[in-house]
């Protein structure tokens, strides 16, 4: 292939490893032989030494060795390199030959074999006759050696069979062929290394001494060949660092050669293969900027050297390989763990390398003129059949002069060359460097780039004719210029695609392109719009298109004639394009003239129509897609008969529509699904233009935010009314239909807030506005949905206001029917809220009804509603307060058993409105009333905001028979609504209060005393104590009076006495009271002996403690005072 | 020197774009497109350092480039965008800004 002239030769792009022949192993037969083999080959991982083991039979010939050069005085070089020096090295000339021998130190025939094995030695020391090459003898042995030195026998045969081979100590070696064998190889060849390390070493030595023969004027190539050569050689000895020290000095000879026409081909190549070995030894030890850098030393010291121009192509092949495998080394390297950056990364070499290849495809094309005759005899055929130096020219190898010893063979040789290049596939190879490039790029976030590479791979096809792959490429990246509205690049790409299309004869794509090539986005220029459209329009009309430019001829003849049958095929004329995401020359923008419309209003609905052509277009239908089908009917226009509808140049046309929704599309929304516009007729070609939603393309989101930050618009609406800034117009691709607007009003009174529990009335107000008959009116009344959930459980709604309503009662009371409403007629009705909870609450007034209506003649039955809403507050009425006292209202924490006392409620209004407590009530429970009766102190009291209203009940717990410390007191109920003088008749709300709980205890002795109310100084003031014995024992009882100022009196002063369980005594002391005003009583000592825990001090609380003394009157008022 | 010089939007496309009229236009639109990955990537990685917000010119994207050529351009650049007439983001159409490019490109050109 010709391609492969250019590509470097294997051997200079392996790495190069020590070469060592292995002899006298039968892998084929000898399963011994065998295993030593494969121990040798497999698993050779990178720990190993690089070695390249090959078997090879005893008396192999090894390549001659020429006889040694004495002198270098007349030997003129005819070339750099021998094209199969490398391989030699590499593969054929070994740096040690290894003869494998099975030989036991005890062998029974040891002098036999001894011999024999000295005879295989010396035909492999014949066959390198002249060569430095090594070599040594591998004993393979049954039996596990003993440790150095304990075998004596062995040492001794050891050393008679090196004298018989003529062998140094080291170089013979013993593998016992036990378990370990791979143990045993890798011993054997870290010293097998060695040796062809030594070889190399000499191998190196040898070379460099030739330098001394040399001279500047006629063995310039030797200089670089050995250069070379040693470099290659420390390579093999893996001395990469010298290695590349010396490729770098062959480097630099190279360009320091003598360049002329006919051996600039040579020169190139050996400083293409140096650059090689200098950039891939830098990757390897990890200098990647060192690569670079050679490399643009290389390209800068290298691209003016064409050489001859007539195989100018040559020199951009050459190039291209350049940099194809500088990157492909990049690309190598990133793969061991080097990282590359956006700008620096492979995908710019092969992008180099596919840029080389089309000026190679270029050159190729304007130099392989076609017509001429290949010539004969063969001009590029060797005795050979290849080379003898890289880089020279098959008719004249190993010339080195300036001038062509013959100009003839000269010009058949670049003939057959030129024609040779005819046949190379250019865009293949192009193709496959762009898409290695595109990888890369895409590796290292370079999208532009990529789309850009993609560009010129379409291209490349295009070239290559292969329009389907172009178009496909092209189609792929042209949304990202769109997107990006690079006009210029996209107007480029899609000429491209426009031709590939017009020679596929590919209706749609040349459609479509032609559409977007027309379109305000493209940036060409008018004469080219106006064949283009002129184009357009015989597609439309079934017509042959006329070629697009820079076709070449022969494809167009092919194209015009797909295009035919392509017209002539019946059916299949309608194509419909969906034109959205592209930029076409028709635009489109379609808007409801409002977001929402009432149902008894017409819907309106415009579209607007501009064409960015250069000719006017004429087009034959539109029609807008709406999300409820049954109204597309109307949006429809269509050309009559003859006339087609046409879009001027650059202006825009409107086009009203306009329908009338139905009832039922109420609360929902209408959407436009699409636009259609027909181009072409029936009678041609149909292509619709279609268009998704309200109209628009890929380019308007953009120009719409432009136009909405300009400040030119204020300005521009104002001088052209007539005609709306087409950038600004602004798409509405939906509408609301929404309920006629109620004429019908909605009243609420009430008087807030609120009372916790009561019926609250809110009377509702409907009044007609209509013109005719509301009917079906529907209430709806209660909290309005969507609140707290707990308030629907807590807030109850009825119409009933005569009674309290219970917890079944909604929160929402739906649809209530009113009835037909005339016009001007008025309803009032109440209805009754009760709120469990307090706080607001949001309350719903929703009143439907429906009515007969006509919209542009039709007649249709509107729904109205009209919603109030009102939110209330719930307030507490009124808080009620309880305490227990003692009967000389001290406050209770305890209750004793069978004793009286009080209970004392407090009722404090904070209602804003006056309250009516109709009445209230105590239902006692285990507690006992004191007095016969229990009789509602609050019968009919009116309080105002803040007032209180108390009662006070006397109340004894009975003794009881269980022992619990803690009683149920009962509930104290109220009847109660608010005070409102024009509705008596409102229902009574009863509040129970749980009366607290009371905590008993027993008393063992209890004491109370008949006092009078008052006393008068010196008057005698009789006071009976009665004394109660509690327990069931008898008591006794320590009572002494403790003397008073404030009184005399007589009794016992001191007593003792006994009380029998459940009986009492008494004990009457008569006071004498000495002075006026309050005075204490004179004090009770009582002790029970029995019963430490009950004194006096406890006792003492059920005893009044002052009494209130009025003072001695007159004598004379006497009379008066007994009156009162 | 210079044979582009391109304004482009902060969406990327391009706010005014001459080359040398000798030269293959195409070309240049494709190469300053291209850059602008370069660019992009720039300006993400000034961002994540609060130090360099105010530094404007982003350096060489490729080994091109003149300072004081950016320097000029900006401050043409901003004469334009105070135009009260001018609508950022619309293409450039000023007869100033046209003589600072021309007179860059014809003084190396």
């Amino acid at each position: 292939m010709a391609g492969s002239q250019w590509e470097l030769p294997p051997e200079l792009c392996c790495r190069p490893m020590a070469f060592v022949a292995l002899t006298g192993l039968d892998v084929v037969y000898n399963a011994v032989h065998r295993a030593i083999w494969d121990a040798f080959c497999a698993n050779r991982r990178a720990d190993r030494v690089p070695i390249s083991f090959k078997v090879l039979p005893g008396d192999h010939e090894y390549p001659k060795c020429r006889t040694k050069r004495t002198s270098y005085e007349w030997y003129i070089p005819k070339g750099i390199l021998k094209t199969g020096w490398m391989n030699k090295h590499l593969n054929l000339v070994p740096a040690l030959v290894v003869l494998f021998y099975e030989l036991d130190w005890d062998d029974p025939q040891w002098k036999e074999k001894q011999s024999e094995c000295a005879t295989k030695v010396e035909i492999v020391r014949t066959s390198l006759q002249g060569r430095n090459t090594k070599v040594a003898v591998v004993l393979i042995q049954k039996k596990t050696p003993l440790p150095p030195g304990e075998d004596l026998v062995a040492s001794e045969r050891a050393a008679t069979l090196c004298n018989a081979c003529d062998l140094s100590g080291k170089s013979l070696f013993v593998l016992p062929h036990t378990d370990h064998l791979v143990g045993y190889i890798i011993r054997l060849e870290n010293a097998f290394y060695e040796h062809a390390q030594t070889y190399y070493y000499t191998e190196i030595r040898r070379v460099k001494s030739h330098k001394e023969f040399l001279n500047k004027t006629t063995h310039q190539l030797l200089f670089v060949r050995h250069q070379f050569k040693i470099a290659f050689f420390s390579e093999l000895k893996q001395d990469t660092q010298n290695a590349l020290k010396y490729y770098r000095t062959a480097y630099s000879l190279v360009h320091e050669l003598r360049a002329h026409e006919t051996n600039m081909l040579e020169i190139k190549t050996m400083a293409g293969f140096i650059n090689y070995k200098i950039c891939r030894l830098c990757f390897q030890h990890n200098t990647p900027l060192d690569a670079i850098a050679q490399f643009r030393k290389h390209i800068d010291l290298c691209k003016k050297k064409i050489g001859s121009a007539e195989l100018a192509f040559e020199h951009a092949a050459w190039m291209s390989k350049q940099f194809q495998s500088f990157g492909e080394l990049f690309d190598e390297a990133i793969k061991l763990g080097l990282t590359a950056i956006q700008t620096q990364n492979p995908g710019f070499y092969y992008q180099q390398a596919a840029c080389y290849s089309q000026d190679r495809k270029q050159q190729a094309q304007q130099l392989c003129q076609a017509g001429a005759t290949y010539p004969s005899p063969e001009p590029l055929d060797t005795q050979s059949g290849g080379l003898d130096f890289y880089g020279q020219r098959p008719w004249r190898q190993g010339h080195q002069s300036i001038d062509p010893p013959d100009a003839e063979k000269e010009k058949t040789g670049i003939l057959a060359l030129q024609i040779k290049e005819r046949d190379v596939p250019h865009s293949e190879l192009i193709i496959a460097l762009l898409s290695n490039a595109v990888a890369q790029f895409k590796k290292y976030k370079c999208p532009r780039m990529k789309s850009h590479l993609m560009v010129q791979m379409g291209e490349e096809y295009y070239h290559a004719k292969d329009y389907t792959k172009a178009l496909k490429l092209l189609d792929y990246v042209m949304c990202d210029y769109r997107t990006e509205r690079w006009w210029g690049l996209l107007t480029a790409i899609l000429t491209t695609a426009l031709r590939c299309a017009y020679l596929m004869a590919s209706v749609k794509d040349y459609i479509i392109y032609c559409m977007e090539l027309l379109g305000r986005a493209s940036t060409l220029k008018e004469e080219q719009k106006l064949r283009i459209e002129k184009n357009l329009i015989k597609v439309l009309t079934n017509e042959v298109p006329d070629a697009e430019p820079e076709c070449d001829s022969s494809s167009v003849s092919a194209a015009k004639s797909l295009w035919s049958d392509r017209m002539a095929l019946a059916g299949s004329n309608e194509l419909t394009i969906e034109v959205q995401d592209y930029i076409p020359f028709i635009q489109c923008k379609a808007k409801f003239q409002s977001p929402s419309f009432h149902v008894d209003q017409p819907i309106q609905l415009q579209v607007f129509l501009r064409a960015d052509c250069p000719h006017p277009v004429s087009f034959n239908k539109l029609s807008v897609s709406l999300s409820n089908q049954e109204y597309n009917q109307w949006c429809v226009v269509e050309s009559s008969g003859q006339e087609s509808m046409s879009l001027l140049p650059g202006k825009t046309k409107r086009f009203n529509f306009s329908f009338v929704a139905k009832t039922e599309d109420v609360g929902k929304k209408i959407e436009m699904t699409g636009i259609e516009v027909m181009l072409g007729s029936d009678s041609g070609r149909c292509v619709f233009m279609s268009w998704r939603g309200a109209g628009g393309d890929a380019a308007s989101t953009h120009e719409a935010l432009q136009a909405s930050r300009s400040s030119r618009r204020w300005g521009r609406c104002l001088e052209a009314r007539q005609e709306p800034d087409w950038d600004s117009l602004t798409m509405q691709h939906s509408t609301m239909i929404i309920s006629r607007v109620p004429k019908i009003s909605v009243q609420l009174s009430h008087q807030p807030p609120a009372l916790n529990n009561e019926m609250y009335c809110i009377s509702v107000t409907i009044q007609s506005q209509e013109e005719g008959v509301a009917k079906d009116v529907k209430l709806t009344a209660g909290l309005k949905p969507g609140q707290d959930a707990n308030l629907g459980q807590t807030t109850h709604v009825t119409l009933d206001g005569s009674k309290v309503c219970d917890d079944t009662a909604p929160a929402l009371l739906p649809d209530v029917p009113l009835g037909d409403l005339k016009p001007g007629e008025k309803l009032e009705w109440c209805v009754y809220v009760k709120c469990v909870s307090t706080g607001p609450r949001v309350f719903l007034f929703h009143v439907a009804y429906s009515i007969d209506t006509t919209v542009e003649g039709r007649q249709i039955v509107c729904k109205c509603h009209k919603d109030e809403t009102v939110t209330i507050e719930t307030v507490v009425p009124f808080e009620v307060s309880v305490k227990f006292v003692s009967t000389k209202f001290e406050p209770l924490d305890r209750v004793a058993v069978d004793i009286p006392f009080l209970l004392m409620t407090d009722i404090l209004s904070s209602s804003p409105w006056p309250l009516l407590l109709a009445s209230s009530s105590l239902q006692l429970v285990t507690i006992t009333s004191n007095t016969p009766q229990l009789q509602s102190q609050l019968q009919e009291v009116v309080l105002q905001t803040g007032e209180s209203a108390s009662e006070c009940f006397c109340l004894r717990c009975p003794p009881l028979t269980n022992s619990n410390s803690t009683v149920a007191t009962g509930q104290y109920l109220i009847s109660w609504r608010r005070y409102v003088t024009h509705m008596l008749n409102s229902p009574l709300i009863q509040t129970t209060v749980t009366l607290p709980h009371v905590i008993l205890e027993s008393v063992p002795l209890y004491i109370h005393a008949d006092v009078p109310s008052f006393g008068r100084v010196r008057e005698s003031l009789s006071v009976r104590y009665h004394i109660e014995n509690r327990t069931a024992l008898v008591q006794e009882v320590e009572m002494a009076v403790e003397p008073s100022d404030a009184f005399m009196f007589s009794g016992l002063k001191q007593v003792r006495l006994r009380i029998l369980p459940g009986s009492e005594q008494q004990m009457l002391y008569n006071y004498y009271p000495l002075m006026a005003g309050y005075q204490t009583l004179p004090q009770l000592n009582i002790s029970l002996p029995r019963c430490p825990t009950t004194n006096t001090h406890t006792l003492r609380r059920f005893l009044p403690q002052r009494i209130f003394v009025k003072p001695q009157g007159r004598q004379v008022d006497d009379a008066s005072i007994a009156a009162a | 020197m210079a044979v582009c010089i391109a304004v482009i939007a902060k969406e990327n496309y391009p706010l005014y774009i001459r080359s040398v009229p000798t030269q293959n236009e195409l070309k240049f639109h494709y190469t300053v497109h291209t850059s602008l990955d370069v660019v992009e990537e720039k300006i993400s990685a000034v961002g994540k350092s609060l130090g360099d917000q105010r530094e404007l010119y982003l350096g060489l994207l490729y080994p091109t480039e003149d300072y004081k050529m950016f320097r000029k351009l900006h401050n043409s650049f901003t004469d334009v965008m105070c135009n009260p007439f001018h609508n950022p983001g619309d293409p450039i159409q000023s007869k100033a800004f046209d003589g600072i490019v021309s007179g860059m490109m014809v003084q190396t050109g």
